[in-house]
């Protein structure tokens, strides 16, 4: 895992993308270490943030690095509350805060394992900076509610889709796509990002066909630093995990079943494992 | 600029206030650079309890009108499990950033109990251990026949810390709450059962309910039911309780309430505290106490 450097940084937008539904933030990084893919960071904009409606946001939003090269850090918006909201209001040369990177990445494949890549909604863009690093071929399912929302699947190549509403690729749920993938040949690890819903699944069937899964959870998070306790899900056996710090991503072993996270708020649902409030309806991309 | 806090000698008068800031975890997230700028001229650790806590069932934030309301539940390995792994790995870790410093830095244990005699046990435990400088009490802990904070109480606070005082001669610092009555009534009730300092404010008690248009709409949000409100919202509120504390008594007082930037320390200093604590802006920024800290010291200090 990369350590981040004990100091927030002062850092300006390079540009802001529209991606279907979603926006890519671009934001010039030099300083940053090299995050392992899955390492998420804690983004504020530098002005204008509190003060809004209701005085919020106030604290810092989780979000997974899409992409880490040429000097820049990208990730991937979706306004569904107060946080990505200014988040996506910023342009170019507007200035930010970032802490990062953070937390746990993936870990790649053993040996002779095939890689599948399953994403829901905003959750894919970890498996993005993913695809990058992982030095083999690799299976991308990727699940989004509509149209608008699937153009997301830009950030990786070769995806397999599915839509809610049947409007690119398959028309369901992406853990269909995964369970008749498994059947064929369950010699694989899955990396999966997405919501909890989603994520449940995933993990059943992966449990049920003995194939590993790496899960990159959210959950409400204050710190992303292990110093609020806030961000917790129940670990197998009893007890909780940190997500911040045991996580985002957990292996799925470790886990009894994948649960609704914690949030601070009704659109304020902070998630290292994709971006950070995700609006509560986010679960029907899958 | 170096300040006597007890008898101990601390480097500024910034340090944590407790469960606000995990140094083993920070050490994970951030390595030695942690260490090159520790924050903190004292450490005050999260709160330990004689028995193991799992902590609150979540969801433990909700975040409001500029602050945070939090219902964590105290989660920590028990007086045992904190005194043989943690607290060797966090006075190593002390050690190395004092040295870093060229500085000590004092650690400080905070301890809740039910009872007088829960609370004996855990003071008594601390003082054995030379790695710890200083206990801290939190008092807000329901009487289990009245159900009212010990702390929230002046007389049961005064009985209570009259039984703990005698376990340690160390520095020992009473957290007030600010859910009673009569704040500077339990501080002066602390100095005069042997109290070294009180600490305050802890947060305001606070709820928030699920949105409407969720599933568990119209009830609590929070897993723990309510929940403690911090950060800028409360900053007016400590600012008042800690002048009429510091008005009241002569032990030393550490004032936390919302400090966000170097002025809002020295609005707490004015007041009359000694030190000045930061919780939840290190959520914000981890490195926020010690851009404060500079702030503070007097021009040409080393930092």
């Amino acid at each position: 895992m990369s350590q981040a450097p004990f100091a927030r940084r002062l850092l300006t937008v390079a540009a802001i993308e529209a991606l279907g539904a979603y926006r890519v933030l671009r934001v010039a990084d030099p300083d940053a270490p090299q995050p392992q893919p899955g390492q998420f960071a804690m983004l504020a904009a530098a002005e204008r943030w509190g003060g809004g409606e209701d005085e919020r946001p106030y604290l810092p939003r989780a979000f997974s690095i899409a992409r880490h090269a040429g000097g820049e850090s990208h990730f991937l918006l979706e306004d569904v509350g107060p946080g990505t909201r200014r988040l996506s209001e910023l342009r170019a040369g507007d200035r930010m805060w970032a802490l990062g990177p953070l937390g746990q990445g993936f870990t790649p494949p053993g040996e002779g394992r095939r890689a599948i890549l399953l994403g829901g909604g905003v959750g894919i863009a970890p498996l993005a900076i993913l695809q990058d690093e992982l030095q083999v071929s690799t299976t991308v399912l990727l699940g989004f509610r509509d149209r608008a929302h699937a153009q997301g699947a830009a950030l990786l190549d070769g995806a397999r889709l599915a839509t809610d509403d049947g409007s690119s690729g398959h028309h369901g749920l992406v853990t269909e796509l995964l369970a008749a993938d498994l059947e064929r040949d369950p010699h694989a690890v899955v990396y999966a990002c997405g919501p909890p819903a989603m994520l449940e699944v995933v993990r059943a069937l992966c449990a049920e066909h003995g194939t590993p899964a790496q899960l990159a959870l959210e959950a409400g998070m204050a710190c992303g630093f292990g110093a609020c306790f806030g961000c917790v899900v129940p670990a197998r056996g009893g007890g909780y995990l940190r997500v911040c710090l045991d996580g985002p991503v957990i292996d799925a072993a470790e886990l009894e079943r994948v649960e609704e996270p914690g949030a601070y708020g009704p659109e304020g649902r902070a998630g290292a494992g994709a971006e950070s409030p995700t609006e509560p309806g986010a679960g029907r991309a899958r | 600029m170096s300040i006597d806090f007890c008898g101990l000698r601390l480097a500024h008068p910034v340090i944590n206030g407790s469960g606000t800031f995990d140094a083993l975890a920070a050490e994970r997230a951030f390595g030695e650079s942690l260490c090159e700028a520790f924050p903190f001229a004292a450490f005050v650790s999260k709160t330990i309890t004689l028995e193991p806590r799992e902590g609150n069932p979540p969801p433990r934030l909700w975040e409001a009108p500029a602050g945070l309301i939090n219902s964590i539940g105290l989660p920590n390995k028990g007086l045992d499990g904190y005194l043989s792994e943690e607290l060797p790995r966090l006075a190593e870790l002390l050690a190395r950033a004092g040295a870093r410093q060229g500085q000590p830095l004092a650690l400080i244990t905070n301890v809740m109990g039910s009872t007088a005699e829960e609370l004996s046990r855990l003071v008594e435990a601390c003082d054995l251990r030379a790695e710890i400088a200083g206990v801290e009490l939190n008092l807000s802990c329901p009487n289990v026949k009245t159900g009212l904070d010990i702390g929230a109480d002046p007389g049961q606070l005064g009985e209570v810390l009259q039984a703990v005082r005698a376990h340690t001669g160390k520095p020992l610092i009473v957290k007030l709450t600010p859910n009673t009555a009569d704040v500077p009534a339990c501080a002066q009730a602390a100095q005069d059962a042997g109290a070294d300092a009180v600490s305050l404010i802890n947060t305001l008690r606070a709820m928030a309910l699920a949105p409407r248009a969720s599933a568990g709409a119209r009830r609590p949000w929070l897993g723990g039911g309510s929940g403690g409100l911090s950060g800028p919202a409360i900053r007016t509120v400590a600012l008042a309780q800690v002048a009429a504390v510091a008005e009241r008594v002569s032990i030393p007082v550490v004032g936390m309430g919302g400090v966000q930037t170097a002025a809002h320390a020295r609005g707490l200093l004015d007041a009359g505290a000694t030190l000045v604590a930061v919780g939840t802006e290190s959520f914000r920024d981890p490195a926020a106490a010690r851009a404060i800290a500079r702030e503070l010291a007097p021009p040409g200090t080393p930092g």
